[in-house]
């Protein structure tokens, strides 16, 4: 039984080789200047550079300001969908979760040419609407997913207890229904926060973003900076999902 | 009341969702170069793009060629190498199996940049020229961890004794995991490999660190190109909206299957 657990053994490599060592590779690279030694001028050329943190900034600002819009729209229609008071038929969902699978770089191109037509100016107001456009379905389907596997009857045992049905939805749907947002927070805050194609697309190159500096950089032969750059955006990449990983603890241990 | 007020919300959401799309479909039948004039009902840009015939843009359908078959390729290699993995790693126990699933993870965790800056960084330090074999190696990287993925399950839901039964019944290993594991594990090496390959499809960031110098693109970096240049090249208008369509009918057909499968599960 045991000997078939190196069948694993092939992948096994290949996931060192092209997961584990790559990134090594950028830890090694972000603290080495051009001819190989170790040095932390990469860093403090970042944290020195008054546009270089201003961009960052705004990446930060704006996958935030995306992943709150894309909350506020999505859980309502997530609710709805679920809901099979109000939505029974299929088509609907489909129809919510087809733009996943379209090129991100065609929808996102669609839509800022809608913008060209109809005469608005690209700027941060295109930037934001574009982003929740592109966004907006990686919301909706894993809280829609998670309310709609969730068992009725705990909202039937609230009502039953006396609670309005304001309450049952703010006190018993809303908390169960957490781990949906959070990865739905996961899928929308990382891709805007690392983008970089799709903010010239829609800002007609006039914003840029940290992840258009980071390729910027390594297309410029930049491969120093550019691993550390990329290395600042692992470590807030890394801060989100622990923010899953910590949730997925509270709820196992309330449970 | 409620009911028709939820109704408007979802519907109104879907309107302004699909309204770039819609945009880009109907200019597809016209010929301008320019989106958003309209100069009468043509399907010329189709023909164009069947017959390849357009001004200095023969690259699209080379790009479109580059991206099926990294994409067919991307996703058979993954599927092999998933589907043996996830059984290698179903009958692991403890330490190993954690660490081989988180590196498992990682690629499915990392943004698309960080995939791609990464692979550029391993090709440069052992001073691989990039190209083709590098996109493909890059695209089975961040695809087999969904087709792992996909096949356990499957292997957790099997169970473990029919495997051994062939092998007492006198089956070699080769043939009991032809004829008794790959048939139950279908339906996961199936959807494992419909996602990779759509994901290679969809990908640009991976490709465009990985692709070298040598101007190779797929479909995602000619686009990324072709609208730098300002100026999108008219065919693609109707590529997208085929596109579209192509994949609306396959997210119907998987719907339907899932369906009769869930249907059938329940009898």
């Amino acid at each position: 039984m045991n000997k078939r657990s190196s069948w694993a053994l092939p992948y096994a490599i290949f996931l060192v080789l092209f997961v584990a060592l790559p990134l090594i590779l950028i830890i090694l690279y972000a603290f080495q200047d051009g001819s190989g030694n170790f040095t932390l001028a990469n860093f403090t050329k970042f944290f020195t550079d008054a546009d270089a943190i201003g961009t960052f900034a705004l990446s930060l600002e704006v996958a935030i300001e995306n992943t709150a819009i894309c909350i506020l729209l999505g859980y309502p229609a997530a609710w709805i969908l679920a809901n099979k008071k109000y939505n029974r038929s299929a088509v609907t969902i489909v129809l919510f979760i087809m733009p996943m699978w379209i090129n991100a770089l065609m929808r996102t191109l669609a839509t800022a040419e809608l913008f060209h037509m109809l005469g608005i100016q690209l700027g941060k107001g295109t930037l934001l609407v574009g982003m929740v456009y592109d966004y907006l379905p990686f919301m909706i389907y894993p809280i829609y997913n998670i309310l709609n596997k969730m068992d009725k009857s705990y909202m039937e045992a609230a009502a039953d207890l006396g609670a309005t049905p304001w309450q049952v939805f703010w006190k018993v749907q809303v908390p169960l229904s957490m781990p949906g947002v959070i990865s739905g927070v996961m899928m929308v805050f990382m891709p805007t926060v690392s983008t970089f194609a799709i903010s010239e697309f829609l800002t007609n190159n006039k914003i840029k973003l940290f992840g258009t500096i980071i390729q910027e950089n390594i297309n410029s032969s930049m491969w120093n900076y550019g691993a550390a750059l990329s290395l600042v955006m692992l470590v807030i990449i890394g801060m989100t999902s622990l923010l899953q990983d910590n949730k997925k603890e509270v709820s196992g241990g309330t449970v | 009341m409620k009911r028709i007020f939820a109704q408007c919300y979802i519907w109104l959401l879907l309107i302004i969702l699909y309204a770039p799309i819609v945009f880009i479909a109907v200019f597809s039948f016209t010929e301008s170069k320019v989106l958003g004039n309209w100069t009468g009902f043509s399907t010329k840009l189709y023909s164009n793009l069947f017959t390849g015939d357009m001004q200095g843009t023969g690259s699209l359908m080379l790009a479109i060629e580059n991206t099926l078959i990294i994409a067919l390729i991307a996703a058979v290699v993954s599927t092999l190498l998933g589907t043996i993995a996830a059984i290698g790693i179903h009958n692991m126990r403890g330490k190993t199996k954690q660490a081989i699933t988180l590196l498992n993870n990682i690629p499915m965790l990392n943004p698309d940049i960080i995939t791609g800056v990464s692979l550029f960084l391993l090709f440069v330090f052992l001073h691989i020229s990039q190209g083709y074999l590098t996109v493909v190696l890059a695209h089975i990287t961040f695809c087999t961890p969904y087709v792992v993925l996909n096949v356990l399950p499957k292997l957790t839901q099997m169970n473990p004794n029919v495997y051994e039964a062939a092998l007492d019944l006198g089956a070699t290993p080769f043939q009991a995991l032809r004829k008794v594991l790959i048939p139950l594990l279908k339906p996961g090496m199936i959807s494992g490999f419909i996602m990779a390959f759509t994901m290679s499809l969809d990908d640009f960031a991976v490709t465009f660190f990985t692709r070298g110098t040598i101007g190779l693109d797929t479909l995602s970096t000619y686009i990324y190109t072709d609208a730098r240049k300002g100026g999108l090249t008219p065919e693609l208008r109707p590529l997208i909206t085929l596109l579209f369509v192509g994949i609306l009918i396959l997210l119907i057909v998987i719907n339907i299957r899932q369906m009769r499968n869930s249907n059938t599960e329940e009898k």
